[in-house]
């Protein structure tokens, strides 16, 4: 038994007891709450908070509400319209600033990019808005694109920097040794190594733009709703099944593409 | 890389281009439009009076009341002071659930690492104010945790826990909310560090508390410190979680602001509070930029 022991603690020195078990309260704190609200969009009862029986009536209804659809299908123009635009800028970004060495507005320019991450949500939604508001610039959803570009450029810019900076430079070197020109290089060689980092970049842009409630909220005028914010305005009516189940979609949806940008990267590592 | 150079100068300024545009106009653009907007008078009718004057900030501290007179009040201090506190434990309370798991979660094998690491960033992903109504569900009346003490028969059903609407609830949404971002930075600088240090020490008789103290601290201190200021920062702005946990009654500097606009509609009041708050929010960045640079210096003179 005291060899026992002692062979253990040799072995497991960086082990501390209990750590463990904190880790899964851990989990089960970051979970649990997203569960129960799963739990409950399949409540039949009327009452969000009174459990009376398993029922899909409330993701029936769901299809019958025009509200929601018309905010989902907002939410949706909004990210497939800002998402790319943002890993557009992003992706010329990364290759001048990975590519393109030491050169004055360097530092600047990573400046910029890291700024919407900087400067607090709550800020930024309510410059936006004043922004617009003074300008007069009222365009309904093109407002809302705009101001989801900016903060999405960040989100698109890391994966994007990442595989730059993974990819080989020589093989870009051995091309234009080989005769190839500037064109085609980019075109043979570093464009289609760069796809997958540009897709993750797309994909993180696309659940940062479908999430986002604060900016939207200020910036959205009427008929400019997107999904989160129709769902804040039916949690401050009171909880009901219904806002469960949208929100569980809503969850379900973004954990899809993130799941999907996990393997993909993973894929890329290997 | 020189071969690529041809018009190298022109190249990158055409691909920034986009870059400084996008983010000039719409980003800088908006904050400079603010910083006018909070030297601006207001008028009675909700929108700005182009008049320069000091009133937004002034609004801060003192009120002018019935006589026209200039009193301080203490409203707006009071709960800038709960923000700072509640943004304060909620860091705290981030560090003390998030260093074990991030400690336990950088000892595991490669596979199990990197799925437990996913797990702690999905919920980053998601909808942040899905994942706060949730607790609505758990914390309201006749919620989650008010019909499990009903069943035990530890509360009648007439009365409540009133777990709502509280400085506590606004706390565990604070916590709920931001976790994730204090977990990975220290999960980050732990994944480096060198696990014979903690067995030398153990060979030189430290328990395990001094291997903590003096070894697992130290080393992860800029993913502590890192941490920290991802959770501290947005705490401080927070409007979510203030909004509805803490059922507008609770206001903080986020939903103080966010109120200005959307009901208050004193927009010279609202920009400088929001003007405060990005002052406060880049003092702690110099702050953490300095710590950041001291640390180096340490590092490289060992």
């Amino acid at each position: 038994m005291q060899t026992k022991n002692k062979k253990r603690k040799f072995r497991y020195v960086w082990n501390f007891p209990g750590f463990g078990g904190w880790t899964a309260i851990f989990f089960g704190f970051l979970y649990i709450p997203i569960f129960i609200l799963v739990c409950y969009s399949f409540n039949s009862s009327k009452f969000a908070m009174i459990w009376t029986g398993f029922s899909f009536r409330w993701y029936a209804k769901l299809f019958s509400n025009d509200d929601i659809q018309t905010a989902t299908i907002n939410s949706f123009i909004v990210a497939f319209a800002a998402a790319p635009l943002a890993t557009i800028i992003a992706t010329f970004s990364a290759l001048a600033l990975v590519r393109g060495g030491e050169f004055r507005f360097r530092e600047f320019s990573s400046g910029l990019i890291t700024l919407p991450l900087m400067v607090p949500e709550i800020v930024t939604a309510v410059a936006t808005l004043i922004f617009f508001a003074s300008l007069g610039i009222n365009l309904g959803l093109i407002n809302v694109i705009i101001a989801h570009t900016v903060f999405c450029i960040p989100f698109a810019f890391m994966p994007i920097k990442a595989a730059l900076e993974a990819m080989d430079p020589n093989l870009e070197l051995a091309a234009r040794d080989l005769y190839s020109d500037k064109t085609s290089t980019f075109k043979t060689i570093t464009l289609p190594l760069l796809t997958p980092g540009i897709l993750s970049g797309f994909m993180l842009a696309f659940v940062i733009s479908i999430d986002d409630f604060i900016i939207t909220l200020m910036v959205a005028g009427g008929g400019a709703t997107t999904l989160p914010v129709y769902i804040y305005s039916m949690v401050k009516m009171g909880v009901s099944p219904e806002v469960n189940a949208v929100s569980s979609l809503m969850l379900a949806f973004s954990i899809f593409i993130v799941t999907l940008y996990w393997f993909f990267n993973r894929k890329i590592n290997n | 890389m020189n071969i690529q150079g041809e018009n190298k100068t022109q190249n990158r300024i055409l691909s920034l281009l986009p870059l400084w545009i996008v983010i000039g106009f719409f980003m800088i653009g908006p904050l400079l439009v603010m910083a006018v907007v909070s030297l601006m008078e207001s008028n009675v009718y909700g929108g700005v009076h182009f008049k320069f004057s000091l009133s937004g900030y002034r609004q801060i501290l003192f009120d002018t009341n019935l006589f026209d007179e200039i009193e301080f009040n203490p409203a707006y201090l009071i709960i800038i002071a709960r923000s700072f506190m509640l943004a304060l434990a909620a860091t705290f309370l981030s560090l003390l659930i998030g260093f074990p798991a991030a400690y336990f979660i950088s000892r595991q094998s490669d596979r199990v690492k990197n799925i437990l690491i996913f797990l702690v960033t999905i919920p980053f992903w998601t909808n942040l104010l899905i994942r706060t109504f949730a607790w609505i569900i758990i914390l309201g009346k006749g919620g989650v945790i008010e019909s499990s003490f009903n069943f035990f028969g530890l509360l009648d059903e007439e009365s409540s826990l009133n777990l709502m609407y509280t400085n506590s609830a606004i706390l565990i949404g604070l916590v709920y909310s931001y976790l994730p971002l204090m977990v990975l930075p220290i999960y980050a600088s732990m994944e480096k560090m060198d696990l014979r240090l903690l067995e030398a020490a153990t060979d030189l008789y430290s328990n395990r508390i001094e291997l903590i103290r003096k070894i697992i601290l130290p080393l992860s201190m800029p993913g502590l410190i890192g941490g920290s200021i991802l959770v501290f920062v947005p705490c401080l702005g927070a409007f979510i979680a203030p909004d509805l946990l803490g059922g507008g009654k609770k206001l903080l500097l986020g939903s103080l602001i966010q109120f200005q606009f959307s009901y208050a509609r004193n927009w010279p009041f609202g920009a400088a509070m929001a003007m405060f708050l990005l002052a406060l929010v880049i003092l702690v960045l110099i702050f953490n930029a300095r710590l950041n640079r001291k640390h180096r210096e340490y590092a490289n003179q060992k």
